[in-house]
């Protein structure tokens, strides 16, 4: 497939894509909140084009760190199934995984979107504990985008099943409450091949990619977290444009998000 | 099997199931052939709560080369279930209950295949269950064979599976996840169909598992049941393929 890296190489330099896109449109974007019906305490399966992430949440009762007694704790993991790619292999996280969930993660952690707080149950005992697993089915690129936007909406469709203090276990058939958003941080990734900066790739593109940059955004605008990937640099402009440029996405993935799951 | 087992009221004044069943119903179900796009085949299987999402790559160049047969296609087969699957929430990756049903998966499928038309050739199976309420290896492998068939591998007859069990010492299928925990015994059963213009000519058993406290009666008498459910299974399989292909054509018939 060097063929198409050279052709995508070349078209982007004119502005151009393989999939006639210009180089700051989205492909269409779905996203379906409770996909998962009765194992999992809130679930989204977000398509972006033919990328598809499926997140569920797992709520589970833990006892809290020692350092800090009164808060509960989020876990992040994205798995890349063997089916999402050719050239996935099957087995434990492999590097890519692991630094999706990490990506994901650091977007939801640092803008402190779940008050840790507000999870907690029996100071020092019992705490929550909610796990954000990412199963990614689909790999056509972009795929920071999709899993941090399946994990918003699977975190604000999501809830916390009612702790039963006698038996120390949790009711998962009984609500006790929606988990409470702070802010909403949005995260989306700007793309460069060659000298041009482009949104929303293709798997094909990604495999033509010098570099990425991952900015996320709270609603007053922002940045709490960025991750640079991939094997080329960026100047200082460009990413003053990525970051800029993130803007009009960030808008249009809370659009998205209000649609699905709105107040 | 259990205590709890007699204090279940298996079946109402109707003589319905914990979840408005006759014995002999399936649960809902659900198919949809080529839901990926990056695999060579893919499909979707639905029964009930119990979801799996089924992929297959290939026939493909096998590497590393030792490991390929100089006669016959090489299968690798995975079976996994996601963390959010199960009420409590599972570690990633396949553990060992799921490299066995890996193993009998890939046996239950095999002997379908037209193995010999692709010499030193590798084709993967995958399937990942998205949510579980029983019968997930079985729902799996009728996945696997759609997937086989939307990725064009000749098979012999196409693969439908699905399980009987005993609840109250009667046999039923299709068991859900509390008839399978709770009841006493479950067999999965997964089918070879064998058809001719429409007319079923017989079938190969490739699947047999069994736990429980059954006599060979019960065993027979779930066997038998389980066939049943399986050419349910292959009607509509063969119904998913169909409107697949309608679908590629444009046309409504």
């Amino acid at each position: 497939m060097k063929l198409n890296q050279d052709t995508i190489r070349e078209m982007a330099e004119d502005g151009q894509r393989l999939d006639g896109r210009d180089l700051k449109e989205m492909r269409d974007i779905k996203v379906e909140t409770d996909y998962i019906n009765e194992t999992s305490e809130g679930s989204a399966l977000v398509e972006i084009g033919d990328t598809k992430v499926l997140v569920g949440l797992s709520i589970e009762i833990e006892e809290p760190y020692d350092d800090r007694p009164g808060k509960g704790t989020i876990v992040t993991n994205a798995e890349l199934a063997p089916m999402a790619r050719r050239d996935y292999e099957s087995g434990p996280p492999q590097e890519d995984g692991v630094e999706l969930a990490r990506v994901v993660d650091r977007g939801i952690r640092e803008a402190e979107a779940i008050d840790l707080e507000d999870l907690c149950m029996v100071e020092g005992e019992k705490v929550y504990t909610v796990f954000i697993d990412a199963h990614v089915l689909n790999d056509d690129g972009n795929l920071i985008d999709a899993t941090s936007l399946a994990a918003m909406a699977a975190l604000k469709s999501g809830y916390l099943p009612a702790y039963d203090e006698e038996t120390e276990t949790l009711n998962r058939d009984e609500k006790w409450k929606d988990i409470e958003l702070q802010c909403e941080p949005i995260t989306v990734t700007g793309h460069k091949i060659g000298d041009t900066l482009l949104w929303d790739t293709t798997g094909e593109e990604e495999k033509a990619l010098d570099a990425r940059l991952t900015v996320s955004k709270k609603k007053d605008g922002n940045i709490v977290a960025m991750q640079k990937g991939e094997t080329q640099p960026f100047t200082a402009d460009e990413m003053s444009q990525i970051m800029t440029e993130a803007d009009e996405k960030i808008q249009k993935f809370r659009e998205i998000l209000e649609a699905e799951v709105g107040e | 099997m259990t205590s709890s087992d007699e204090d279940i009221e298996w079946f109402d004044d109707e003589g319905k199931r914990v979840d408005g069943r006759e014995k002999d119903d399936l649960r809902e179900t659900e198919m949809e052939v080529d839901v990926l796009t990056e695999a060579d085949g893919s499909a979707m299987v639905e029964v009930g709560n119990t979801r799996v999402i089924a992929s297959v790559f290939g026939p493909q160049e096998l590497h590393p080369k030792h490991l390929q047969e100089s006669d016959r296609a090489v299968i690798k087969m995975r079976y996994n279930m996601a963390p959010f699957s199960v009420d409590d929430r599972m570690s990633p990756g396949p553990n060992r209950r799921a490299k066995e049903i890996g193993l009998v998966a890939k046996k239950a499928l095999e002997p379908a295949i037209e193995m010999e038309k692709f010499p030193t050739a590798g084709i993967d199976i995958s399937m990942e269950v998205v949510e579980s309420d029983g019968g997930t290896r079985v729902t799996g492998i009728t996945a696997a064979a759609l997937a086989l068939a939307d990725a064009g591998i000749p098979m012999k007859g196409m693969v439908s599976a699905t399980a009987a069990g005993v609840v109250d010492e009667t046999p039923v299928l299709d068991v859900n996840g509390k008839e399978d925990k709770e009841g006493n015994a479950d067999i999965p059963i997964a089918l070879i169909n064998y058809d001719e213009d429409g007319e079923h000519t017989g079938e190969e058993i490739t699947l047999v598992q069994m736990d429980g406290d059954l006599t060979q009666e019960q065993v027979e008498d779930c066997i038998e049941l389980a066939k049943d459910g399986c050419r349910q299974l292959h009607e509509m399989q063969q119904d998913a393929m169909l409107e697949k292909y309608r679908q590629l054509r444009g046309g409504d018939e």
